[in-house]
C-alpha cells in the first residue's frame, strides 16, 4: 500500500524517471536552486540599496545641520554708560526708550577694545576710525546685539552706570569662520570681513573671548532677516505647526472617526455609500497642492479668513488628513470581531451602546495610529501652505496670545526651512539643514508613539 | 457625506473664528522678493526700536504683491507692496477701480543685477551687451534675412571670450529682473551691433524689431530659471562653463564660489550703480495706501524709519546687505513725511 503514492508521483507522463542519486542535484533542480539564490540576491541588494540611501540622507542631514546647534558668541563686559543711554540721568523709561539701538554700537565697540587690551591682542582694529554710523569692528558683532543690550536696559533700567558681562552673538561670517563654512580664500573676495577681523578672531578664540556654546535660540527663537542669519530661530515656526496640529486634531479627529462609525456600522450598503466610499479612497491620493488651492479659494477668498493664518493651515491639512484618519479607522472597527457587536447586542444593547461601549474602545489603538500617522503627515507637508501664504513670511512675531495664535500671521515648521534654503546667505543654508533635523525629530517621536500604541494596546483575534 | 459634513463643520468654524478678527494692528507688507530681505531688516529694527509691534513681511512677488495692494481698503488688505518695478498704469487703474486712489511711491534705493561664473572655470570676466545679445538672440539678421543663431561657444560672440560652449541661465519671464535683462542688455546689445538697424532696413516695424531683439534662443544654449537665485547658484555650481544672472546683494554674499564680470569695462558695485556707470541696474520700491495711514498704527513710522539715512543710507543695513543707495534719499524722506501721493 506504501508504495502506490510513489509509483503514482514518480511515473507522471511528462517527467522522465529519475537515474541519479538524490543527494547530487540535477541540472533543474540547480537551476531552480540558483533561480532561488538570485531572487534573494536582489532582494538584500534593493534593501542594501535602501540602507544605503538612508545612510547618505542621514550623513547629509547631520554633517550639513549639526553646526546649527551650536552658535558663536563673545562674552564682554559691557559698560552701560549714563551719558549714552540717560542723558537726563532721570531713569524715566520713556527716556530711555528714545535711545535707538544706534546708539548702543560705541558701547559694543568701547567693551572689545577692553577686551583686546586686556588679552594684549594687536590688531590695526584697534585704532579703527568710526566713519558715520559704523566702524570696521561692528562686522564682528550680530546685527541683534545692539538690540539684546537694549532690550536689557528696557527690562532693568538700574543697569544704567554698571559694567555687566554679556555674551553678544558673533556675526554669522565670524560664526562661519569658526566653524569652518568660510575659509580665509573666500574672505578676501568678501566685503563682510577681512583678513585682520580673522587674526583677530583667531586671537579672541585663544584667549577665550570669542566661544562656541549650544544654540538654543535656534530651537526656540524667532526667524530673523536676511542680515542676521546668526539670530535666526524655529521656535515661532514651531509654534505655527503646533496651532495647525491642534486644528487638524480638534476638526479631523471627530469628523473622522464619526463619518467611519456611520459608514461602517450604520449606513446601509446602497449606490449612494459605494460612491462616497469610493471617493473617500481617491481624496487620499489626491495631490496636497490640490488642497492648497482649494483652501485659497474657499477660507480665504470667499470665506476672508486671513493670510498666513495658522487655522486656515490648519483646516487645509485636515481636509488632506480626513481620508487617510477615516480609512484607518474604517479598517480597525472592521478587525473587531462580529462576535463582540452579536453579544452586546444579545444582552440588550442598543446599536449604539454596542458601538460606543464595545466595538469603539477596542478599535481605539488602531485609530490613535491611523490619527498620529496623518497628523506626522500633516505635519511635513510644505505644498498646501504655499498657496496660502505661509511660505515667503518672515515668522518674527511670536503670537500675543494663546487664542491669537490661530489668526497670527505664522509659518510652519518645512515652510520656514523652505524659506531659509531660499536666503542668499550660505549661513541660513546651514539653518535650513538644522531645521530638517528637528523636525525629523518630532516626525520619529510620532511614529515611534504610533508604534507603541499600536505594540501595547492591539488585540487581535 | 462626510465630506459635505467636514466642508460644513470647517465653514462654520471659519466663520466664527473670521468674526473674532478683531483690528489690526500690526503693519501688513507683501510683494516682491528682491525687496522682501530689505523690508524684513527694516522691520526688524522697527519691531526692536519701536513701540509698534514687528511689521509682517510677506513676499510673493512684484505683481502678486500689487494685486493684493488693489484689492481694497480696510483691515483685510495689506498696507504697503513692494515692487522691484514702478507700479503698472493698468494696475493704477485696477486701484482705482476697487478705492486705492491714494498711492504714495516710494524708491529707496538701486538693485545692480550681475553676471557671474563659477569661481574657477573658464574666465568670464568682461562682457558687454553685444557679446551677450550675440551670445543669446534667438534670430539674427544676416544679408537681409534672419537667421537662427549659430553661435556655439562665447569665442563666437567675441574672440576674446572664453571658447567654452555657451550656457547661460537667465531670470525666467515672470521674474521683473528679465525685464531689466531684456532692456539693459539685450536691446542695448542689438542696437550695439547693428542688428537693431537691420531689422528695421528690412521692413520691420520699430515693436516688431525690439521684440525681436528680445528673444532668448530656445536651443538649450541659454536656460530661464523659474526659481531664484539659490537656484542659479546650484547650476553654476555643476556647470563650470555656465554664466548666471544675479542681484548683487546675492553675488556679495556668496563671493566664495562666483566671480562677476564686467560690463562694458564697469565692475558692478554700489558705487558704479549709484554713479550710474554700471549700466544693468533698477531701481526698487513700495507702494503706501494713504487711506491706512492714522487707521494702522505704526504704518507711516515704519515708512519714516524705512527710508531714514540710518537703514537706507549708505552706511545703513541695507547698504551692507547690498542695497545701492539712492542719491536722492532726501527727497525721497520729504515725500513720505509729506505723503505726496503719485500725481495721477
Amino acid at each position: 500500500m506504501t508504495d502506490v503514492p510513489f509509483t503514482d508521483a514518480s511515473s507522471g507522463p511528462a517527467r522522465p524517471a529519475r537515474t541519479g542519486s538524490l543527494l547530487e542535484a540535477d541540472a533543474r533542480t540547480r537551476r531552480r536552486n540558483a533561480a532561488e539564490a538570485r531572487f534573494r540576491l536582489y532582494g538584500i541588494a534593493a534593501v542594501g540599496v535602501g540602507l544605503f540611501f538612508l545612510a547618505a540622507l542621514l550623513y547629509a542631514i547631520f554633517s550639513n545641520g549639526i553646526g546649527a546647534f551650536q552658535q558663536t558668541g563673545y562674552t564682554l563686559q559691557v559698560e552701560f554708560r549714563e551719558d549714552v543711554l540717560d542723558k537726563t540721568g532721570n531713569r524715566d523709561l520713556e527716556d530711555i526708550k528714545s535711545v535707538k539701538t544706534f546708539a548702543y554700537s560705541p558701547l559694543l565697540r568701547a567693551a572689545m577694545l577692553r577686551e583686546i587690551e586686556t588679552h594684549g591682542i594687536d590688531t590695526p582694529l584697534a585704532d579703527a576710525k568710526v566713519t558715520g554710523f559704523s566702524s570696521p569692528l561692528d562686522k564682528l558683532f550680530s546685527d541683534g546685539a545692539r538690540s539684546t543690550l537694549r532690550d536689557m536696559v528696557l527690562a532693568d533700567p538700574s543697569l544704567i552706570g554698571q559694567t555687566v558681562a554679556v555674551r553678544i552673538l558673533a556675526s554669522s561670517r565670524v560664526d562661519g569662520y569658526l566653524k569652518g563654512r568660510v575659509s580665509r580664500e573666500s574672505i578676501e573676495r568678501d566685503k563682510n570681513l577681512d583678513a585682520v577681523h580673522l587674526d583677530l578672531i583667531d586671537k579672541l578664540r585663544d584667549a577665550g573671548v570669542a566661544t562656541k556654546g549650544f544654540n538654543l535660540a535656534f530651537i526656540t527663537g524667532p526667524d530673523a532677516s536676511d542680515a542676521r542669519p546668526e539670530q535666526a530661530g524655529l521656535g515661532v515656526a514651531m509654534l505655527g505647526s503646533l496651532y495647525m496640529m491642534i486644528v487638524v486634531l480638534l476638526l479631523s479627529l471627530p469628523i473622522g472617526v464619526a463619518a467611519s462609525i456611520y459608514l461602517e456600522e450604520f449606513a446601509p450598503q446602497n449606490r449612494f455609500t459605494d460612491i462616497i466610499e469610493v471617493n473617500i479612497s481617491n481624496l487620499a491620493a489626491v495631490p496636497s497642492i490640490v488642497f492648497g488651492i482649494l483652501g485659497l479659494a474657499v477660507f480665504i477668498q470667499f470665506v476672508h479668513l486671513p493670510q498666513s493664518a495658522p487655522l486656515v493651515g490648519g483646516l487645509v491639512l485636515s481636509l488632506m488628513t480626513l481620508p487617510t484618519i477615516i480609512i484607518s479607522t474604517r479598517a480597525s472597527l472592521k478587525a473587531v470581531p462580529p462576535s463582540i457587536r452579536d453579544a452586546a447586542l444579545g444582552v440588550g444593547a442598543s446599536k449604539m451602546q454596542a458601538v460606543f461601549h464595545h466595538v469603539l474602545p477596542l478599535a481605539m489603538p488602531g485609530i490613535l495610529t491611523g490619527t498620529i500617522i496623518g497628523l506626522a503627515q500633516a505635519l511635513g507637508e510644505t505644498a498646501p501652505l504655499l498657496l496660502i501664504g505661509m511660505v515667503g513670511f518672515i515668522a518674527s512675531n511670536y503670537p500675543d496670545g494663546a487664542i491669537s495664535g490661530f489668526l497670527a500671521p505664522n509659518s510652519a515648521m518645512p515652510a520656514q526651512i523652505y524659506e531659509w534654503a531660499k536666503r542668499a546667505d550660505p549661513a541660513f543654508y546651514e539653518r535650513a539643514w538644522g531645521g530638517i533635523i528637528i523636525l525629523l525629530l518630532f516626525l520619529m517621536t510620532m511614529n515611534i508613539i504610533a508604534i507603541i500604541l499600536r505594540r501595547r494596546f492591539e488585540r487581535r483575534w | 457625506m462626510s465630506f459635505a459634513k467636514l466642508t460644513a463643520s470647517a465653514l462654520a468654524i471659519a466663520a466664527v473664528s473670521a468674526t473674532a478678527a478683531a483690528a489690526r494692528d500690526n503693519v501688513q507688507v507683501a510683494g516682491s522678493s528682491t525687496v522682501l530681505p530689505y523690508a524684513s531688516i527694516v522691520a526688524e529694527a522697527f519691531g526692536e526700536n519701536f513701540d509698534f509691534p514687528t511689521p509682517v513681511v510677506e513676499s510673493g512677488g512684484s505683481s502678486a504683491g500689487l494685486k493684493r495692494f488693489c484689492e481694497g481698503v480696510g483691515e483685510t488688505s495689506i498696507d504697503i507692496a513692494n515692487a522691484s518695478r514702478p507700479i503698472k498704469d493698468k494696475e493704477i487703474e485696477t486701484c482705482k477701480a476697487n478705492g486705492v486712489s491714494d498711492i504714495i511711491e516710494v524708491r529707496i534705493g538701486y538693485d545692480g543685477i550681475v553676471f557671474a561664473s563659477q569661481l574657477n572655470g573658464p574666465a568670464f570676466t568682461a562682457f558687454t551687451p553685444s557679446d551677450l545679445f550675440k551670445a543669446l538672440a534667438a534670430e539674427l539678421p544676416v544679408d537681409g534675412k534672419m537667421v537662427a543663431n549659430t553661435a556655439s561657444t562665447w569665442a563666437d560672440a567675441n574672440p576674446e571670450l572664453p571658447a567654452v560652449d555657451i550656457a547661460a541661465f537667465i531670470p525666467g519671464t515672470k521674474h521683473g529682473t528679465r525685464e531689466v535683462f531684456e532692456e539693459k542688455v539685450l536691446i542695448e546689445g542689438c542696437k550695439a551691433t547693428g542688428a537693431l538697424e537691420a531689422m528695421v532696413g528690412m521692413g520691420m516695424d520699430e515693436k516688431d524689431a525690439e521684440k525681436a531683439c528680445k528673444a532668448v534662443r530656445t536651443d538649450g544654449k541659454s536656460v530661464d530659471i523659474d526659481g531664484d537665485y539659490t537656484e542659479t547658484l546650484a547650476r553654476i555650481d555643476t556647470n563650470p562653463n555656465g554664466v548666471g544672472v544675479f542681484g548683487l546683494a546675492f553675488y556679495e554674499n556668496n563671493t566664495d564660489k562666483l566671480k562677476v564680470a564686467t560690463m562694458s569695462g564697469i565692475a558692478p558695485s554700489t558705487e558704479t550703480i549709484a554713479s550710474g556707470e554700471y549700466p544693468v541696474s533698477r531701481p526698487l520700491f513700495f507702494y503706501i495706501k494713504k487711506a491706512h495711514i492714522g487707521v494702522i498704527p505704526g504704518l507711516k513710522e515704519f515708512a519714516e524709519f524705512f527710508v531714514s539715512d540710518e537703514m537706507a543710507g549708505p552706511d545703513g543695513p541695507l547698504a551692507a546687505y547690498g542695497l545701492v543707495s539712492d542719491p536722492e534719499l532726501a527727497a525721497t524722506q520729504a515725500k513720505v513725511a509729506n505723503e505726496e501721493t503719485m500725481s495721477n
